[in-house]
């Protein structure tokens, strides 16, 4: 079955054209890749899936975008239960200036949980998904900011799956970190795949091909092509997907 | 050529060295001079007598500063009690909700507000509030508490346009990894950036609690300047600056020298206040390595 599917999405921000007509399906509990070069409106489609574009001024767009059949730009749809239901992980580690614990409990305390045990519980339980627990047991009051950048990552991994998503985007999680540390996020996405939905934008090829099931190349706004990973790379059908995956431009 | 750049090196940052030890030259001239200009009325009446004397009459050679003391806190955290709530809902209002169009014409709003001289503050307050005070609470209408309504609106441009820019600094990482868990822009607000914006907010308060403390003007026009330590927020007060201001024009001898004490006190009083205040920026704001610095 499709977690979401969108439907001729176009996207402008003032009078620039970012997304022309994107027609798409995503299908649930897999990993697909969104590539393309800077530019071509990946991260924009990303941001449009959990509404996070509303927050430029002149954000339109037309379409539509539904998520388990339910047109996620209804006027009746809270978005905070959207953002809530499609969490999101940035480019840029982005954890609160507090403790560590602070962090992965903050998505439990605005949406209503102040049981202290459930709460306490729920933080070991995330940061054990996220593969950082063994490396923050004893210092969960310390602040978020002592963590590297690899840890701060996964600590907003766990800060994400702690509020229970069934979708998780993630925009080029891996651009500011180490290989060690992306090591760890990309055997941590195989390990999330199997509860989450997972679409991942990524410059980097070869995380594409290890981490995802499906890929959807985008270019100048549209999607040249989607498929299959494994199929994307070694016989892409367009020739601009070829041009691109073997390094012509980009 | 190559010496030439060097010489302009060398001149550009001496040029900038000196400027900035200027500053520093003339506050060490002024305090040097308070003090030495103080020293008279300490040495003949005894520092603590002045501190904590009750009675300020310089023709019986009574020279006590404790209800200017009083006074002067009084009036300036009374204004804070105000002027702070007032102007942090102000600044998140700028900074978080108002769209650009109702921003662009509150910013120079504000800032022309903190253009207005203190006299006319002043004359304000002694044509319309102290009147208004008079008929609805009784007494002159002279008081601590029009005082510190004028110096309520005398601070809010301050810690408003200070605050506001420190919430607008939080970086919209934060923000945005907010919102993306499902919070509400209150949540948000109150939850994530006023935090991590509180250390700028407490330079605003600071800021404007050097402008109520050390206004002189505007304060002298209605709060009455009886030097009593006040029974009620009604009733009128003398503040330290006040004292200076008032009788600075006929001051001879040791009564001239207690009121450069009066600005030594002042200067005491705001050390501290600016080493509290320093004491909890430091506090609220959270360090890379080990929470709380």
């Amino acid at each position: 079955m499709n977690r979401i599917e969108s439907k001729n999405l176009q996207v402008y921000f003032g009078d620039n054209h970012i997304l022309k007509g994107i027609t798409t399906e995503i299908p649930k509990n897999t990993v697909t890749a969104l590539i393309g070069p800077s530019g071509c409106g990946k991260s924009t489609f990303l941001r449009t899936l959990n509404r996070m574009n509303d927050l430029i001024p002149n954000f339109k767009k037309e379409g539509e975008v539904l998520l388990d059949g339910d047109d996620i730009y209804s006027p009746r749809l809270d978005v905070a239960d959207l953002r809530k239901k499609v969490g999101m992980v940035f480019q840029k580690p982005n954890p609160f200036p507090k403790s560590i614990f602070e962090n992965v409990a903050y998505g439990l305390k605005i949406h209503g949980h102040d049981d202290k045990e459930f709460i306490a519980q729920k933080v070991e339980e995330s940061l054990k998904s996220a593969a950082l627990w063994n490396e923050v047991e004893d210092k969960l009051d310390n602040s978020a900011l002592g963590l590297s950048g690899g840890q701060q990552q996964r600590l907003c991994i766990a800060r994400t799956i702690a509020t229970n998503p069934e979708v998780i985007l993630m925009d080029e999680p891996c651009s500011a970190l180490d290989p060690i540390s992306t090591t760890k996020i990309e055997d941590l996405i195989q390990k999330l795949k199997k509860e989450y939905t997972i679409i991942i934008v990524t410059h980097n090829m070869q995380q594409a091909t290890r981490v995802s099931k499906y890929t959807s190349f985008f270019l100048h706004g549209e999607i040249v092509e989607s498929n299959f990973t494994d199929k994307i790379f070694v016989e892409p059908k367009e020739q601009k997907t070829e041009d691109y995956i073997t390094g012509r431009f980009g | 050529m190559q010496k030439k750049k060097k010489l302009v090196e060398y001149l550009i940052e001496k040029g900038l060295f000196i400027t900035a030890i200027f500053s520093i030259v003339i506050i060490l001239i002024i305090f040097i001079f308070i003090i030495n200009e103080g020293i008279p009325a300490i040495s003949e009446y005894g520092f603590l007598n002045f501190i904590f004397g009750m009675t300020w009459a310089p023709s019986d050679s009574q020279f006590g500063v404790f209800p200017m003391i009083i006074g002067s806190i009084c009036v300036t955290l009374l204004s804070l009690l105000m002027a702070v709530p007032l102007s942090l809902l102000c600044a998140i209002f700028m900074a978080e909700v108002a769209p650009d169009s109702v921003r662009k014409v509150l910013k120079p709003v504000i800032e022309t507000l903190s253009g207005i001289p203190s006299v006319v503050y002043g004359f304000f307050g002694l044509i319309v509030i102290v009147p208004l005070i008079r008929e609805q609470f009784g007494g002159t209408g002279f008081s601590m508490f029009t005082a510190s309504l004028i110096l309520t609106v005398m601070v809010l441009p301050t810690i408003i346009s200070v605050s506001q820019d420190a919430i607008r600094s939080v970086p919209s990482e934060y923000r945005e990894a907010s919102l993306g868990l499902g919070a509400t822009n209150w949540q948000t607000i109150k939850n994530i950036i006023f935090p991590a914006a509180l250390p700028g907010i407490i330079t605003a308060i600071i800021l404007g609690m050097g402008r109520a403390i050390g206004e002189t003007l505007a304060v002298i026009m209605v709060a009455g300047n009886v030097p009593l330590i006040p029974g009620s927020i009604f009733d009128p007060l003398r503040t330290l600056t006040s004292n200076i201001a008032l009788e600075m024009g006929y001051a001879t001898g040791i009564h001239y020298s207690a009121l450069f004490t009066t600005a030594i006190v002042l200067f005491i009083i705001i050390i501290v206040l600016l080493l509290v205040a320093h004491y909890f920026q430091k506090k609220y704001s959270m360090d890379a390595y080990g929470g709380h610095a």
